[in-house]
């Protein structure tokens, strides 16, 4: 039965900016991207990353397409249709013991879109990204056809592919190898840290102990507690620590409506982030975490983005490369709290070894990444002015939460640009596949 | 429990079978697109359903398939605990009233044909000494409401029916469940745009397997619908004739 789209809003997890798109939605994922400009599954990037580049460039809606097509239990090799969610993996293999290779802070997104942001988690360190661990893609590429690319086939486009945000074709089928976990339940650590100092040095000896790390910033601190904040470490527990009980379903609210914008004002933020900070009392805590509440803290709240009001939020995510000092960091969270910049949600994570993907966002280095409130005015030029010193400490961005960066900050901070748009034009030269974030940042044609 | 499931391919069916994979029932497929119920069967298989999942055509649309594929679904799975019916044709009503060839076909397979296959299936139940019909009708079904009247007939007569296979055989271990889902965000209402109280398939599957276990003779899935519909079927007609819902 051919397919009609049908037109409804569009926007990113930051809800903003929004399009009144059309769009394509089917079980069948090769009928839904025939006619597509782009494929998007649950919408979790910040910004403009799964957008039609024009209101009138119909996208295709993966996740009806989420069936798991084949695993084998002796190598962990599963494969499964684009539109399968995290969520669903979880369920089905948490408790039979198996684990996806790298998870990012949500649950709430497609195999097709962890593909295409080549997502990383707090085990990066370790096991870098999820590309890494990426075997094999079935992709539609712009000419229609549908094929098969990996490390031995097309491997051009598959580099280009991990990470490319969904422009060098529709991804319809991953294969990848799941990770056998010891128990389903995360044994965890978590210490209050008093400056940026001791956050950083404490991110890098955790990383010699520690298969995963992560840390929280408080936003509103300065001066002698700038870079204040926790961090958090976990591996997974020894069947002899975990409980005998698989982790049960977490019960989940939701945010019932947009709040006002007075909601998200220098006080409440003030507030929740000294809140949080002083939540952990003790200087040191452990034991046995769920692994929602350690992998997915903010899952429990659905909608949560309607906090930020109608304007809206993005995420600025930068990574700083490998410095002999804490300089880098500290010039950018002195960058940010001098620029005005007022974060509801900080995190740091030390980063390992660069990835497979052409366009892979880690590095060696230190990523930090905070979220906050739209202002029309202030937020370009706050998102500028730190473009700026990310470029003059060699770092980059991460695509997957822009929305405001300007194509010459992008080209100036990503040289791998090339060789990427090299790949993507001997695929597709007119640039049929493109995406909101490709006109603004690559002058697609809207 | 041993389950079949008629409509795994798609939406609702898919997620019910699915949760019930999760638990690790057994389960047998039936449909009428075969290559596509062999992946949906391979999806059931690694959710955790005890394998192998096998699984037998049967065509809503063909009433003569109903008895075959259920003797199929004996056979393979010895006893049968529950028989699970999310099978049916969708449109608008104005599709439905520009197009009298499609309103005859879905009215015959929503309708007739269902009944039909839930008469199958109750002799086989019954003669195994009892067991579960969970059948997929719809909130469509409660009052004659402009956007699903055809849609909302078939689903009316649906209803009734269930209701009173429930009235008779309960005693004699035939426990039948009405499913009666509001909005649900699957293909099917895909276009639609979504009401207040919208559903996801994970969320109305978690309920549903809740009320076969249970055996509640009816559900309203996601249950705001419960009370949406208990306003709605008492509103009186001078309403009914100037809202749009």
């Amino acid at each position: 039965m051919p397919q009609q789209p049908f037109r409804s809003k569009i926007a990113g997890w930051g809800r903003y900016p929004v399009v009144d798109g059309l769009q394509y939605k089917s079980e069948n994922l090769e009928t839904a991207t025939e006619k597509a400009t782009l494929s998007r599954g649950l919408g979790r990037s910040y910004g403009d990353a799964s957008l039609p580049a024009r209101a009138d460039f119909p996208v295709a809606d993966t996740t009806l397409a989420d069936r798991l097509l084949s695993f084998d239990a002796n190598t962990g090799v599963l494969r499964a249709e684009a539109g399968a969610s995290l969520l669903q993996l979880n369920r089905a293999f948490l408790r039979r013991g198996w684990f996806v290779p790298v998870s990012p802070g949500t649950q709430f997104v497609t195999l097709g879109g962890m593909v295409a942001s080549d997502v990383h988690g707090k085990n990066h360190h370790v096991d870098g990204c999820f590309g890494e661990h990426v075997r094999s893609l079935k992709l539609r590429v712009a000419d229609g056809r549908i094929l098969e690319c990996s490390d031995t086939s097309e491997r051009e486009l598959f580099l280009a592919t991990i990470g490319g945000m969904g422009l060098t074709g529709h991804i319809l089928e991953v294969e990848f190898t799941m990770r056998r976990i010891a128990s389903p339940w995360i044994w965890g650590e978590s210490e209050r840290i008093e400056c940026l100092d001791a956050m950083i040095a404490g991110l890098k000896e955790a990383a010699q102990q520690w298969p995963m790390t992560v840390g929280w910033v408080d936003c509103i601190a300065r001066g002698a507690n700038l870079g204040r904040g926790i961090l958090m470490k976990g591996r997974w527990a020894t069947p002899d620590e975990a409980p005998e009980a698989p982790p049960s379903i977490k019960g989940r609210f939701r945010v019932p409506m947009e709040f006002p914008g007075i909601a998200l004002c220098r006080p409440t933020m003030k507030a929740f982030n000294l809140a949080y900070y002083w939540k952990h009392f003790q200087k040191v805590r452990h034991g046995i975490v769920h692994p929602d509440s350690f992998f997915y803290p903010l899952d429990m709240l659905d909608d949560w983005n309607l906090i930020y009001g109608r304007r809206g939020f993005t995420q600025y995510q930068c990574v700083l490369p490998k410095a002999d000092d804490n300089g880098p960091a500290r010039r950018f969270l002195e960058r940010f709290v001098s620029a005005g910049g007022m974060g509801f949600l900080c995190v740091i994570k030390d980063c390992g070894a660069e990835g497979k993907g052409m366009l892979s966002f880690p590095r060696p280095g230190i990523s930090i990444a905070m979220d906050f409130p739209i202002h029309a005015q202030k937020t370009p030029r706050l998102i500028d002015r730190l473009n700026e010193l990310v470029i003059a400490e060699g770092g980059r961005i991460y695509l997957t939460k822009d929305t405001f960066t300007k194509p010459k900050h992008f080209l100036a901070m990503e040289p791998r640009w090339e060789a990427f748009n090299a790949v993507r034009r001997k695929w597709d030269p007119d640039a049929r596949i493109r995406s909101a974030l490709s006109a603004r940042l690559l002058g697609d044609m809207q | 429990m041993n389950a079949v499931v008629f409509g795994a391919s798609r939406g609702m069916g898919r997620a019910v079978a699915r949760e019930l994979a999760l638990r690790g029932d057994r389960l047998f497929l039936v449909g009428h697109v075969v290559d596509q119920l062999a992946i949906s069967a391979g999806d059931i298989e690694i959710h955790g359903a005890k394998a192998p999942v096998r699984t037998a055509y049967c065509d809503l649309l063909d009433p003569g398939t109903f008895g075959p594929a259920l003797d199929r679904a004996q056979q393979e799975l010895g006893n049968i605990d529950a028989v699970i019916v999310t099978a049916g044709l969708f449109g608008s009503q104005e599709e439905l009233e520009h197009d009298p060839a499609f309103a005859a076909r879905l009215l015959t397979a929503n309708f007739t044909n269902t009944v039909l296959f839930c008469e199958e299936a109750r002799r086989r139940l019954l003669a195994a000494g009892g067991g579960t019909l969970c059948v997929f009708s719809s909130v469509a079904g409660d009052r004659g409401r402009k956007p699903v009247i055809l849609y909302g007939a078939a689903k009316a007569g649906l209803s009734r029916y269930l209701e009173g296979l429930d009235h008779k055989f309960r005693s004699a271990g035939l426990k039948t469940v009405c499913v009666k889902p509001g909005f649900v965000k699957t293909g099917m209402t895909s276009g639609l745009k979504p009401p207040p109280f919208a559903g996801t398939p994970d969320a109305v599957a978690r309920r549903v397997v809740k009320a076969i276990d249970r055996g509640w003779p009816e559900v309203y899935v996601p249950w705001p619908w419960s009370w949406v519909m208990r306003i709605i079927r008492h509103l009186p007609r001078f309403c009914m004739r100037r809202i749009g819902f």
